[in-house]
């Protein structure tokens, strides 16, 4: 898309004129040339006719107004007219060009600057995808090194004594990852019970089952459902963050000025963040399983004409304790597996802005693709249970 | 565009009574200063005393809570865009890392304004590009690097390059030649020269470096306690603001040892 904007003035059009005089070729340069008015004038001076020319004159003196694009252009001209055996026996700008004609002309005929080119093809296919799953595999080692030193770290944090704990900066974490998570995790949780309640009352009223809507919110809720969609928001909202913020302190050399210094890096940055998270998120699943249900209770009241004391003797007939704590206990698991990546990613940043963004959107990528997976796999381990 | 010769001694930019203020921290308490067309002015002043804001205002990334400036004779508070975007056509910023685009290799990142605002043709690019490399003393193969496989020096050439892709009438450079060593730094000086004088633009410039006021600068700004003061070394010399004393000592022990 061009866009040339009106602002860019030209007070008189650049003209090109050739002559003949018997042999030799007169090129008539005037007007103002200016970079706006190159992209016209290219063509002009790529085809100068010179058939049966012996000579060139190329007269500037006309031109009113001058600059490094337009000199190129004149000077594209001449070195044209040498290489066709048409030698420029003179060539005139006004003499207040000069030193521009001398800096410009300095480096003679400059190549076009060349771009790289573009690779494509099968053989750029399979190389693509071959570095793509060495980079994988390298990235989930490299993760399990991380996974090991930062639970090593863990222990020695809470076992040895002289060590303590960056307590300011672990309650930060509290904040920012649970605290002010509250609305928008409530919000989702909600609207989430009250899709549910919906969704299964329409369903299971075919089979005039209707009140177990309130089985299939519970159930559902507790065991999944909550602890799932706040993992998921907390990896976009948090895991993204800590990403990002380690990064650019990385970027910044923040990193590496706390090493000089030598602090522990794992233990102010990753075990500050993960532990803040491993309280967060459980607290934070909590309430959107208690959200989520008064969702699904009013849905229930004012759609199926469940009133609330109904439902509350339903519900417990529905859920043990387990329901709950089956739910409960993957939140710290996926507490972990967040701010594990979060801060995993964020330390990988490379020092430029785009690696930032590049990193980010991995590390979200990442945790909520594991938290899913730890989720099949917690699936698997209860049912093989019984529980 | 060069400037036409007959208008030499034109204002570029004329500051009146500029405020620039962060909470009840006043950076600049009413600053009148003109720059005159062809000139190569440097601003200089402590840490802190408001050169880069003096900076952002003149070129509209920053807005002064009251006063007036015009560049080109047009007010640039308070424009609106098309107007802007005709002053900015006009002008040049190196900004103190080169700023570069890091998505894109040097080629690319000077052709970005060429290709908004003109209707070159790629390959007219491609030579255009090349002569603002050489311009600038960039080697040819230097254009197909990112931004983060240059030196500090480069990058600083680079982003001169692409300031002149339009080839301004006005260049603003902040900080040219810091983080650069003494011999990239008087190649540096030696190149701003050469190019002031063949392509003809007024300068604004801020900077620490002694030895760049003293090589490229005509007139020399000095931005102290909020106020302006402006003259040449010789005459900035003489001045009693025990800042501009400290300051400017350097040279004259310099000037001492060479005589």
């Amino acid at each position: 898309m061009r866009n040339v904007a009106p602002s860019i003035r030209v007070d008189t059009p650049a003209t090109l004129r050739t002559e003949r005089r018997g042999n030799a070729v007169r090129v008539v340069a005037a007007g103002d040339w200016v970079t706006t008015e190159t992209a016209r004038l290219d063509p002009e001076t790529r085809n100068i006719a010179t058939t049966g020319a012996g000579e060139a004159e190329i007269d500037g003196s006309g031109i009113t107004a001058l600059d490094s694009a337009g000199m190129w252009l004149l000077l594209r001209m001449k070195y044209a007219l040498d290489a066709k055996r048409v030698p420029v026996k003179r060539f005139v700008v006004p003499d207040r060009y000069t030193t521009l004609l001398s800096a410009v002309e300095r480096e003679g005929l400059v190549e076009p600057v060349t771009h790289k080119p573009r690779p494509h093809g099968l053989n750029y296919i399979l190389e693509r995808t071959g570095k793509g799953t060495v980079l994988a595999f390298r990235q989930g080692y490299d993760m399990v090194g991380f996974l090991g030193r930062v639970t090593v770290e863990t222990i020695e944090a809470f076992l040895e004594p002289g060590k303590e704990l960056p307590f300011p900066g672990f309650i930060n974490q509290i904040e920012e990852t649970g605290l002010t998570a509250l609305p928008i995790v409530g919000l989702l949780a909600f609207l989430l019970g009250i899709t549910l309640a919906y969704q299964g009352a329409d369903q299971l009223k075919r089979f005039d089952a209707q009140i177990y809507t309130i089985d299939l919110l519970a159930v559902g809720f507790l065991r999944e459902l909550g602890v799932l969609i706040t993992a998921i928001i907390v990896a976009g909202r948090s895991g993204s963050a800590f990403t990002a913020h380690i990064g650019t302190m990385r970027v910044n050399e923040e990193i590496d000025a706390m090493k000089t210094l030598g602090l522990n890096t794992t233990e102010l940055l990753v075990l500050t963040r993960v532990l803040g998270l491993l309280v967060a998120l459980p607290l934070l699943t909590f309430f959107a399983d208690i959200v989520g249900i008064i969702g699904g209770m009013l849905m229930c009241d004012l759609e199926l004409h469940i009133t609330i004391p109904v439902f509350i003797r339903e519900f417990k007939s529905a859920v043990s304790l387990n329901t709950f704590l089956v739910g409960m206990i993957k939140a710290p698991v996926f507490a972990f597996v967040i701010a594990l990546v979060g801060c995993f990613e964020g330390l990988r940043v490379e020092r430029n802005a785009a690696s930032v963004g590049l990193l980010t959107t991995r590390s979200v990528v990442e945790s909520i693709f594991l938290v899913i997976a730890c989720d099949a796999g917690f699936s698997v381990l209860f049912s093989k249970l019984g529980i | 565009m060069s400037a036409p010769p007959n208008t030499k001694d034109s204002v570029v930019i004329r500051i009146r009574g500029l405020v620039n203020a962060f909470g009840d921290r006043i950076i600049h308490d009413h600053i009148d200063l003109d720059v005159m067309r062809g000139e190569v002015l440097g601003v200089v002043g402590g840490s802190g005393a408001g050169k880069s804001v003096l900076l952002r205002s003149i070129i509209g990334l920053n807005h002064p809570k009251s006063g007036s400036i015009q560049v080109f004779g047009q007010e640039t508070a308070g424009v609106d865009a098309e107007d802007m975007r005709g002053l900015q056509l006009r002008w040049g910023v190196l900004f103190q890392d080169g700023a570069l685009f890091s998505s894109q290799t040097v080629t690319e990142n000077i052709q970005v304004p060429l290709r908004r605002w003109t209707d070159m043709p790629q390959p007219l690019m491609d030579e255009i590009a090349a002569v603002k490399l050489s311009l600038v003393g960039l080697p040819k193969e230097a254009g197909q690097l990112l931004p983060s496989e240059l030196s500090g020096g480069m990058r600083k050439r680079a982003g001169l390059a692409r300031a002149l892709a339009l080839d301004p009438e006005l260049l603003f450079l902040d900080e040219p030649t810091s983080g650069l060593d003494p011999i990239a730094a008087a190649m540096f000086d030696q190149l701003l020269n050469d190019l002031k004088e063949s392509l003809g633009f007024t300068v604004f410039m801020v900077t620490h470096d002694l030895d760049t006021l003293r090589d490229t600068a005509d007139r020399i700004a000095v931005l102290v306690g909020g106020k302006v003061k402006t003259g040449t070394i010789a005459t900035l010399i003489h001045d009693p603001d025990p800042w501009i004393q400290q300051y400017f000592s350097g040279v004259r022990g310099r000037a001492a040892l060479s005589a």
